[in-house]
């Protein structure tokens, strides 16, 4: 789905937390997120910490979407 | 049993028959004898004998691969410093179909093994698993279907290929019904390479059917799209292929396999709730989804970023379908869609969030 989407100009992040699959399909700008049944949280935190950390991951997002890159990257 | 192949048999927590998702972030174990479809190899090829069987987790082994194989090596040391008649002669893992965790856990433990303990090591996976592109070079992945309905097929293939890669035999992928590794086999031909290629040439210009030699290999890869250039002015969109939908999936989206992509309304939406949405994702424990959706589609964070002014503003709706066991021609499909939709709503960023 990244792939089409960039196709036709839109600049897409994949934020996801098996790296190797978004690698191999071919997506280009790649965010490594927390786990597979929770990658925007972390249920063994309070509320609060697990907030801040969605909020980082999601900061990191944009901050690959302004990113130039040349080939497929991994903003770790 | 003196005579029997010993073999060492893999399978994921939920063929292994320790548990479903909620069994996934397991570490590594192993049994003796044969569990599930071992149990149906044995039956399938008597002279087989599966001395012992590990057993990991699907979350466990694709989220730290490098860990999760080096403790298989390790569980498995005991069997290989057996004396030479007892030693495993070749392992098997799978097969695992079109599941992409349980693919890769079944091409690192095969490659891992291969090289550490020089058994041929053999898996069966359905020719999209996405495990396929990244272990096909090194490891040999038999054809298997789609789903659990080609097993005995699949074992078939799986152990065929492995007796003969024991046997020390020639192995070639149509012939042995394995996924092209890339490796070029000498052999003498009756003909000179420039007599094939004419004649080739000739059977194209008449329009019949012709195989090439050596097929050129297809990347399917798109150039990066330019950054964002100014993102506080930038209208973005989430999709999400982890399945969280509003409450009750109103579209029915599938849990696998799905045959669809919703578009839902956030507009004016803060956060996301175990009362407002849901995970409908069937390749996943949800417990963790359904109890704050914000984990897998994060809503609440994406808001208070926007009025942060960390970027312009976002989309109206949000996409979601269900990325399990999805057809890659369906994926194609739902991309281009919702790719449509977004031009069309002048967003310029996408954030996809994936389980």
């Amino acid at each position: 789905m990244t792939k089409e989407m960039e196709k036709v100009g839109l600049t897409v992040v994949h934020a996801c937390s098996i790296v190797s699959i978004s690698k191999t399909v071919g997506a280009n700008r790649i965010v490594p997120t927390i786990a597979i049944p929770h990658p925007f949280g972390d249920p063994g935190k309070s509320p609060l910490e697990e907030k801040t950390l969605r909020k980082k991951l999601v900061e990191k997002a944009l901050k690959a979407l302004t990113t130039h890159i040349d080939s497929q990257t991994i903003f770790a | 049993m003196a005579d029997k192949y010993r073999i060492i048999h893999c399978l994921n927590q939920f063929f292994g028959g320790l548990g479903g998702e909620e069994k996934a972030s397991m570490p590594p174990s192993v049994i003796d004898g044969a569990r599930g479809p071992g149990l149906l190899l044995q039956q399938q090829f008597p002279d087989v004998m599966v001395v012992a069987t590990v057993i990991f987790g699907d979350n466990y082994i694709a989220e730290k691969t490098k860990t999760a194989t080096q403790e298989i090596i390790d569980l498995l040391a005991p069997y290989f410093i057996s004396s030479k008649a007892e030693r495993p002669v070749l392992l098997l893992a799978g097969p695992a179909f079109n599941a992409g965790r349980y693919g890769i856990g079944c091409g690192a433990i095969c490659q891992a093994v291969y090289s550490h303990y020089g058994v041929p090591s053999v898996t069966a996976m359905f020719p999209e698993n996405p495990a396929v592109d990244e272990y096909k070079k090194e490891v040999y992945i038999a054809k298997a279907g789609a789903d659990a309905l080609g097993m005995e097929d699949a074992l078939e293939k799986m152990m065929g290929l492995g007796l003969k890669l024991l046997g020390q035999e020639m192995v070639l992928p149509e012939q042995d019904h394995y996924i092209p590794q890339g490796r070029r086999k000498n052999f003498f031909s009756s003909q000179t390479g420039a007599r094939r290629a004419v004649n080739l040439l000739l059977q194209k210009l008449h329009g019949e059917t012709y195989e090439t030699e050596y097929p050129m290999p297809t990347f399917d890869r798109v150039t990066p799209a330019p950054p964002i250039s100014d993102i506080s002015r930038a209208k973005l969109a989430l999709v999400t292929s982890g399945g969280i939908v509003p409450h009750g999936n109103p579209d029915r989206i599938e849990a696998a396999n799905a045959q669809k992509y919703g578009s839902y309304s956030i507009k004016d939406i803060k956060v996301l709730t175990a009362a407002s949405h849901q995970t409908v994702h069937g390749g996943y424990d949800p417990t963790f989804a359904n109890e704050n959706p914000n984990r897998v589609l994060p809503l609440d964070a994406v808001r208070d970023l926007e009025s942060a002014g960390a970027f312009g503003a976002l989309h109206d709706t949000y996409y979601a379908t269900v990325g399990n066991a999805t057809s890659v021609a369906n994926a194609q499909k739902y991309g281009r869609s919702i790719a449509e939709k977004l031009l069309a709503n002048a967003v310029q960023a996408v954030i996809l969030t994936s389980t």
